[in-house]
């Protein structure tokens, strides 16, 4: 019998793991790297010091009535503590907490720093950053599930996960590319077949997948099987699908995916700021450390940053125009002539403001009125999606998604709000601001009958007659 | 939750009894389905995967007229003649509702949607033991509300673009549809989030994520179901009845012929049976292509007619579905001493559908037989004497009508035209003199127009 140091609680056998092939990053202890390199310990036993040899090992260890009852928690540590040497060494004379703070504050300048190069670099790059963080974010998820069912095991369960994760992106890459690079896809003949038969190609892959699933099903893992198919489909549902709409955001133009983005962070740290100094009523028992204060005092710092980065990039084509596919050049350009929507109005002020501020007219972009919807969103549903990651976090007891980033947690913990985000800002653009894409109207009409294509033909001069864009015609024999 | 857990395994006993006598006993089922509860490995008997109790489903439903027509007969025979006579009175009312038209078709498809939705929150329910959970039924069917609206919004504003033109609050509607169901939904998320308690995070996460992957499975695919059926009542009809055709075959030549079985999964499916079902399959599918192809009825898009307000199915048949004479290759001629065979092109397309039926179609059966075995129940529900749930009869029809949409939109027809109408009048009127100019030297190329007296460009 074992006795806690600590607690001094019996801890009457360890229930270990044995997994078959060393996973360190999935189980890693407080502080302790995995001896051995073949089995894990549980939290029990760590949390109590017990040295190696006072454990007995078991195969599959029968669990008891105790630790039944503890087997509600399912064993996913605590991550451990990565934080780079040197920033250790530079911070060793403070005190923890001041020493947490300085690590937060310096990766938070890191991240920002991170995020004006690559938008310097321009589209390209920040369509691989996108993927790679999407992989990185379902690679966390899917890794919680793992602990949480305890299922390393699982025959042929990791391939399928990483083969639907292609599957779907396949699929989504396929159409943005059909989408936006139509010219260049008729080009290439291979492409072209690709392009054509797109959905039923990515349908069969896709097929395939489920197909194996179905044959890998294994008698006394079904349960444990279906629940990770479940698992990897509403990742691959929250993750791969929101991280292709912010692609798509990105080909309306780089301000729509650089002022949302902006918008959550900033929200994020003046919520924090606020809550700091001025926070005394908690906003919701999910999070204890939120306060009303931080909530309120963000969304209105949230909508005056948001005007003022709007005005800001309103004014430059690199982040304004929409990002086409030079066929020329066979490279991305963002070169056009600005939309309404990013040239100065004059606006008239209601009287009120008028009499505050003396101005009878304002000059705003049209843009700026649209980032308050923007801001107001991100700051009062967004926080909605940092309620649900960390409502996510208290069901499967785990403290952060993963440690990537030193003091911040993992790539999912930072773009938890941002997934919302993104809908939101495509449903926007979707409903108020730009109508069909003209690229993919034009390839449509091609893949019609000649029939079907004449009568649109004649639909659309009467139209624009009508509007007076057509002089009007001397018809021949129609 | 330790509550919860009790509460569940007290009733689960009781039950047990009762299927063990229930007259569909798969013998070696539902021993393994016993003996699975003990012996099974760390990893299902922890705390996160309780037992199902085995209530509902197994009653028998049976009404009583039957059971009185019947009663003379030993109960394996009794079975087989409440079986048939359910599959039959099915059958019937496929044909009923096919004559009465697309719009009870499509309420139908609605109705059995909502059923299968209900019976798989149902087990979702009974697995988690989270009757109790507060709000979650409402959540549930609120987010099955809005993802139909979202759907049918979609549908309606793609097929019936001039009604929606006409009437003004409909018009609102349509433009900013994709808004107004996104607010509905994000509504529905942050309700989630609110009401989420302590105690019951996990629970409520289980049954959020479950109600979500329901959704995915049985309203998308519905949705796909309708689009076929506006595509033409026979994309509808075929490959429903190929579907069906193949389990009757398949149960039939395995039941004849059956030696070798085909996969742990379901041990009562054999090779012989599949093989069978396969040909047979191909042929029915043929046949019925054949007859099917001659009527307008059902070849025909279901268009909407503004004057009558009514659904039409008048058209001119398109290529498909008009004979054409096919060279038989050499082989075929020597044995059949044809030289040519008519035929619609529709057949062909027809034997594609029913590979995929029996081959692949197969495989949703035993995703669901699965399923059935992870959660320990013997049917999805039993609204169907002798034949369990709505799901039960409907799983493999899913993957069918997934893989018939895809194949339409490949190889079949292109892009819809009102659709494609109606984005080309939404776009900047710059965009749209482009495009005109583009489309008019397109059909000038192909000689649609003729050569035109001096236009001003």
């Amino acid at each position: 019998m074992t006795v806690c140091s600590e607690s001094g609680k019996t801890i009457k056998k360890c229930t270990f793991k044995k997994i078959s092939q060393p996973r360190q990053q999935i189980i890693l202890s407080v502080g302790n790297k995995v001896p051995g390199g073949n089995y894990a310990r549980c939290v029990a036993c760590l949390c109590c010091k017990v040295s190696d040899s006072e454990l007995k090992v078991e195969k599959d260890g029968v669990s008891d009535s105790e630790s039944k009852v503890d087997s509600g928690v399912p064993e996913v540590p605590v991550p451990a503590d990565d934080t780079p040497e040197v920033l250790n060494k530079a911070l060793s004379g403070l005190s923890s907490r001041w020493k947490n703070w300085w690590v937060r504050g310096i990766l938070t300048l890191a991240m920002i720093s991170f995020f004006f190069f690559i938008i310097y670099l321009g589209p390209m790059v920040l369509m691989m950053i996108v993927l790679c963080v999407q992989i990185k974010c379902f690679q966390e998820i899917i890794t919680i599930g793992y602990s949480v069912y305890h299922s390393y095991h699982l025959p042929w369960f990791r391939t399928l996960s990483w083969y639907f994760l292609l599957c779907v992106n396949y699929f989504f890459y396929g159409e943005t590319v059909t989408d936006y690079f139509f010219t260049l896809v008729q080009r290439e003949e291979p492409l072209r077949i690709l392009s054509k038969y797109h959905r039923f190609i990515s349908f069969a892959l896709y097929l395939t997948g489920f197909c194996m699933f179905v044959l890998s099903l294994v008698k006394k893992h079904y349960r444990l099987q279906f629940y990770m198919f479940g698992w990897t489909h509403v990742t691959l549902l929250i993750v791969v699908t929101q991280s292709h709409l912010i692609i798509h955001n990105l080909f309306e133009g780089m301000i729509w995916f650089i002022v949302p983005i902006s918008c959550v962070i900033c929200n994020d740290i003046m919520a924090y700021m606020f809550g700091f100094f001025f926070g005394r009523t908690p906003l919701i028992k999910l999070s204890p450390k939120k306060t009303w204060e931080g909530f309120i005092g963000g969304f209105f710092s949230t909508i005056v940053f948001g005007i003022m980065l709007s005005y800001v990039m309103a004014g430059y084509r690199y982040f304004v125009c929409p990002v086409e596919f030079n066929n020329d050049s066979n490279s991305f350009q963002v070169d056009c002539e600005p939309s309404d929507l990013f040239q100065l109005q004059d606006y008239a002020l209601p009287s009120i403001l008028e009499s505050i501020t003396g101005w009878t007219t304002v000059r705003l972009y049209p843009f700026q009125i649209h980032s308050i919807a923007l801001s107001s969103f991100a700051s009062i549903v967004g926080p909605f999606g940092g309620f649900f990651a960390s409502g996510f976090k208290r069901a499967f007891k785990i403290k952060d998604f993963a440690n990537t980033i030193p003091g911040h947690g993992g790539i999912m913990d930072r773009f938890d709000c941002q997934y919302l985000m993104a809908t939101f800002v495509n449903v926007y653009i979707a409903s108020f601001i730009r109508g069909p894409n003209p690229s993919k109207v034009i390839q449509q009409l091609l893949a019609l009958r000649a029939d079907q294509q004449l009568h649109i033909f004649n639909s659309l001069k009467a139209h624009l007659t009508e509007k007076g864009l057509l002089p009007a015609l001397e018809e021949a024999a129609a | 939750m330790t509550e919860l857990r009790k509460r569940g395994g007290g009733g689960g006993d009781p039950d047990s009894t009762e299927n063990i006598s229930d007259k569909e006993a798969d013998g070696d089922d539902r021993l393994g389905l016993q003996g699975d509860a003990e012996g099974e490995g760390d990893g299902d008997s922890k705390a996160d995967t309780p037992d199902v109790p085995l209530s509902t489903a197994d009653t028998d439903n049976t009404p009583q007229c039957l059971n009185k027509a019947l009663e003379g007969l030993p109960p394996r025979w009794k079975n087989y003649w409440i079986r048939g006579v359910l599959s039959l009175a099915m059958i019937s009312g496929f044909f009923l509702i096919i004559y009465m038209g697309p719009v009870t078709l499509i309420l139908v498809v609605m109705t059995v949607q909502i059923k299968c939705f209900q019976e798989i929150i149902t087990i979702g329910y009974r697995v988690y033991h989270s009757y109790d959970l507060p709000w979650f039924r409402t959540l549930s069917w609120y987010f099955l509300i809005c993802v139909n609206y979202f759907f049918y919004g979609e549908t309606v504003a793609d097929y019936f673009g001039a009604l929606v033109q006409r009437e003004e609050p409909l018009q609102f509607l349509a433009r900013y549809h994709r808004f107004i169901s996104f607010a509905l939904y994000l509504a529905g998320f942050c309700m989630f989030v609110l009401s989420l308690v302590k105690k019951h995070y996990r629970l409520q996460f289980y049954m959020f994520a479950w109600t979500h992957v329901t959704l995915l499975i049985v309203v998308t695919q519905s949705h796909l179901v309708i689009q076929n059926l506006f595509e033409g009542m026979i994309w509808f009809i075929v490959p429903i009845s190929i579907v069906i055709c193949n389990d009757i075959m398949a149960y039939l030549f395995g039941f004849f012929f059956g030696r070798t079985p085909l996969i742990k999964l379901s041990p009562k499916k054999t090779w012989e049976g599949f093989i069978g079902g396969f040909f047979s399959t191909v042929v029915f599918g043929f046949i019925l292509a054949y007859l099917l192809s001659q009527f307008q009825y059902f070849v025909c898009p279901v268009g909407f007619n503004s004057e009558t307000n009514g659904f039409t199915v008048e058209c001119e048949p398109s290529d498909i579905f008009v004979m054409q004479e096919y060279t038989l290759p050499a082989v075929v001629q020597n044995t059949l001493r044809w030289k040519t065979v008519n035929l619609y092109p529709f057949q062909i397309h027809s034997i594609f559908l029913s590979s995929f039926a029996s081959l692949i179609g197969p495989f949703g059966g035993f995703f669901a037989s699965g399923f059935k075995r992870a959660f320990k129940i013997k049917d999805f529900a039993s609204t169907i004497p002798g034949h369990g749930g709505i799901m039960d009869r409907f799983d493999c029809q899913y993957l069918m009508a997934t893989f018939t949409h895809v194949y339409i939109a490949s190889f079949i027809r292109g892009p819809n035209p009102s659709k494609v109408l109606q984005q080309l009048l939404m776009l900047q009127p710059e965009q749209q003199l482009s495009i005109f100019h583009t489309l008019h030297s397109h059909l000038r190329e192909r000689g649609m127009l003729p050569p035109a007296a001096a236009q001003a460009e």
